[in-house]
């Protein structure tokens, strides 16, 4: 056996008498390995992918160096290729964006497939902005308006929640924001303790939650001297000072007596941000679209002044 | 020297890898080889044609008469139009057409092998290109062991160019069946079809010439799941091609056979059965996998017979069970026999069962459809004078070409109002009627309304379509309403 091919494992190879093939030349712990070569075809196509990584990794970026990867001569990028993908949809939607920006909110109604696509991207843009305060669902919570319902505050037709969208309710350093303030009754003393347990009495009569007693009457004539100034004579709110209708059966701020009392002592002042700074207009228009869809939007036409306010020359 | 390399190869065992003996059939004429033809032919013919029969379905669908349009998800066969939700007509298609196969393979044997099988039909096709370059058995086999020269190139590169005029025309014929064929067959021609179609043509075409032209019998021994599993549907009483050794055996010449009458059977060995079978099998020793039932070797065979004045039917299609009786000497059962047996007859009951389930079905099946998704976010919606508004959307579902007036009216929640968006609140009314495009599956937002005070409850949506009786469907939905505060 001593010859040229003289190696330890040459030495050591020999033919397996069972199979009659060669083995390879190590054993371990009485096993040992066949040699049986892999198929060409294999071979080969390992060989392929061999060649492939190579081209690759030079088409490809591939290798990590200190402060990035290798490029490739591709310049292809998974970054490039999101940003070229997130151009792609802005320019795919830049005519819709264009047209809402040219269309008065008043006009969107005639234009059905873009106020479709209004509504869809206010869908998304409430989520992102206004779910925070007014829920998922748009359906509020306690001092927070749902905007679900038929019942606004300052107005339901687009143009107004454009409006409110614009300047939001009570900001500070817009001056065509929606201001209004409940007096501090309570807290300020400008009704004693009996008198706000009338008039709470008496404004829950007003939408049937309570009957008429001996308090509520007494508190029909503090509601008349102090609160029908703004939510009218007959309780029915003013939008001009978003003062709450009184005599239906939605509560911002609860409807209980003990919420009513609580609000006529320490009233709860409800805020919401100046979109018109953050937001741009279409965006806003947007908003404004599909707040209106979500089934409570009024017609500008046909929206119901309450019986009992005065018109004002303001929208 | 005793090198390590130098293991000779004669020492080995011989290895478990065979290489592929090409197959040199002879031409043969006889009945069986004419009901192939025939086979061919039809089944062709049906395959080319369907895609170009027109069935006018109105402006509002395909008018071709059988279509698998994936892109709308729809399956149009003649009269009847199969949405994705119905796919069980064609699950119950497909499991009729498994035990079918339980059902002829039981009575006939590998009838589909040997007949039917695409891969078959297209071996049997190519064979014929074969013989018609090459000429038959022998001067196949010559040009095979020929070296290549300028004649071998020239024959071959011919030949495999008619493989592939064949296999492209046959493998592209499929992608008809999933568009318009003549306006795809234009858009094809003049590149601008989509790049799917011309990648389905590309792999039917390749891998027709392929298995077809090259591996062949490959296929049905290696590949094929089939011969696995019709060899397992048979039994003693299914017809197959047999070799009737008691007859046939021992073998002996003519010329032997002449000289000592006593000794010999009828096969007089002449090799012809062998040589006429695709997969190049021989069927003299008896039923193996390799055999798909195609019958060239019976009329082979008889042939032989004819001409050496013996009767026919040494190789013939025989049942296990029918071979031990003529091997006692009985007569064979007659064959209309072997097919009406219990076995069959259960087969045959199953494979009608579903069959008249599926046509029970597609009678009754109605083309309209409603489904309900209930807005869960907010559940309900107080509204400024106490009634409660909750909002669904409803699927309406028009599952014929045609547009189609529905209403959809409400059961069993008193005082409830319907709208939808497009209606608006001020004509809300006890019922809804929309106008459904062909074809379609319209979505609906719509918004149900109930005086003050209706407590939280069950009710139906109701889908009818107008002037259509029987074509209406119903779906439960829930109304929230607020509880006790
Ligand atoms: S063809 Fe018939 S006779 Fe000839 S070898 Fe085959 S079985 Fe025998
Ligand atoms: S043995 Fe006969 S039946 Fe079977 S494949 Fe060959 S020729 Fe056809």
């Amino acid at each position: 056996m001593a010859d040229a091919h003289n190696s330890p494992a040459a030495a050591s190879r020999r033919i397996d008498e069972a199979t009659n093939t060669e083995t390879v030349g190590h054993e371990w712990d009485g096993i040992e390995e066949l040699n049986t070569p892999l198929p060409r075809w294999w071979l080969w196509t390992f060989y392929a992918t061999i060649v492939f990584a190579i081209g690759y990794c030079v088409a490809y970026p591939a290798w990590p160096m200190i402060s990035g990867a290798t490029e490739g001569v591709l310049g292809w990028s998974s970054r490039g290729q999101l940003q070229n993908e997130l151009d792609a949809q802005q320019a795919a939607r830049a005519r819709t964006v264009a047209a809402l920006a040219d269309m008065p909110i008043e006009q969107l109604p005639d234009h059905p497939a873009l106020m479709r696509a209004a509504i869809a991207g206010g869908s998304a843009a409430f989520k992102v902005n206004c779910v925070q305060c007014h829920g998922a669902g748009a359906a509020g919570s306690k001092g927070y308006p749902n905007l679900n319902d038929d019942d606004w505050l300052w107005g339901g037709d687009l143009k107004t929640i454009e409006t409110t969208l614009i300047h939001g309710i009570r900001q500070p350093g817009d001056d065509a924001t929606r201001q209004s303030m409940m007096p501090n009754f309570g807290a300020d003393g400008l009704l004693t303790a009996e008198q706000i347990g009338q008039v709470a009495d008496y404004v829950l009569t007003l939408s049937g939650k309570a009957r008429a007693s001996a308090s509520s009457q007494q508190g029909a004539q503090v509601f008349a001297d102090n609160c029908a100034v703004c939510h009218g004579a007959a309780g029915k709110g003013s939008r001009q000072f978003g003062a709450p209708n009184l005599s239906d059966a939605i509560w911002l701020d609860g409807g209980r007596r003990e919420d009513v009392v609580a609000q006529l002592t320490r009233p709860h002042h409800g805020v919401m941000p100046a979109w018109g700074n953050r937001l741009d207009p279409v965006t806003i228009k947007m908003l404004a679209a599909y707040v209106h869809s979500l089934g409570g939007g009024e017609d500008f036409a046909e929206t119901p002044a309450p019986p009992d306010t005065q018109p004002t020359e303001a929208e | 020297m005793n090198k390590p390399d130098q293991i000779k190869t004669q020492d080995r065992p011989a290895s478990l890898y065979a290489k592929r003996e090409p197959v040199f059939n002879r031409r043969i004429d006889g009945k069986f080889r004419r009901l192939k033809w025939a086979i061919m032919v039809i089944c062709l013919a049906i395959y080319w044609g369907t895609p170009w029969l027109r069935w006018d379905r109105g402006p509002y669908a395909p008018d071709q008469a059988v279509l698998v349009d994936l892109a709308h998800r729809r399956f149009y066969m003649f009269g009847i139009e199969i949405w994705p939700h119905e796919f069980y007509f064609v699950a119950g298609l497909l499991i009729m057409a498994g035990i079918g196969l339980f059902l002829v393979t039981s009575a006939v044997g590998r009838a589909w092998c040997g007949y039917a099988c695409p891969q078959t039909v297209w071996t049997d096709l190519f064979q014929h290109v074969d013989r018609f370059f090459d000429g038959d058995r022998n001067a196949r086999f010559r040009l095979y062991k020929a070296p290549w020269g300028p004649a071998k190139i020239a024959r071959r590169l011919a030949k495999w160019t008619v493989y592939l005029a064949i296999s492209f025309a046959t493998g592209g014929a499929w992608i008809f069946y999933f568009a318009d064929a003549p306006t795809l067959q234009h858009a094809f021609w003049t590149g601008t079809a989509d790049p799917v179609a011309y990648a389905t043509v590309a792999v039917l075409t390749a891998t027709t010439f392929v298995l077809g032209g090259f591996m062949r019998e490959q296929v049905c021994v290696y590949m094929c799941p089939w011969p696995r599993i019709q060899t397992a549907m048979l039994d003693e009483k299914s017809l197959i091609v047999t070799y009737k050794d008691w007859r046939g055996e021992p073998r002996g010449s003519v010329k032997k056979a002449g000289k000592n009458p006593d000794r010999f059977g009828d096969c007089i060995d002449c090799n012809q059965c062998v040589a006429v079978c695709p997969t190049g099998i021989d069927i003299r020793e008896g039923p193996q996998i390799g055999c798909i039932t195609c019958a060239l070797c019976i009329d082979a065979c008889d042939r032989v017979m004819g001409e050496t004045g013996r009767p026919r039917g040494l190789i013939d299609y025989a049942t296990l069970e029918d071979a031990e009786r003529e091997k006692a000497g009985q007569p064979p059962t007659r064959h209309l026999k072997l097919i009406w047996r219990p076995r069959t007859m259960l087969y045959f009951a199953v494979w009608g069962g579903i069959g008249l389930s599926l046509l029970f079905l597609l009678g009754t099946r109605v083309h309209t459809d409603l489904t309900v998704a209930k807005d869960r976010n907010p559940p309900y919606i107080l509204l400024s004078d106490g009634s409660v508004r909750n909002a669904y959307t409803l699927r309406l579902r028009n599952m014929q070409g045609r547009p189609r007036k529905m209403e959809i009216s409400i059961e069993g929640l008193p005082g409830a109002k319907i709208w939808s968006d497009d209606v608006g609140m001020a004509e809300a009314g006890t019922a809804l009627t929309r106008i459904v495009p062909a074809d379609e599956t319209q979505s609906l937002r719509a918004y149900l309304v109930v005086p003050a005070g209706t407590p939280a409850q069950e009710f139906t949506f109701h889908l009818q379509a107008l002037g259509e009786a029987r074509e209406q469907d119903s779906a439960e939905a829930q109304f929230d309403a607020p509880g006790e505060q």
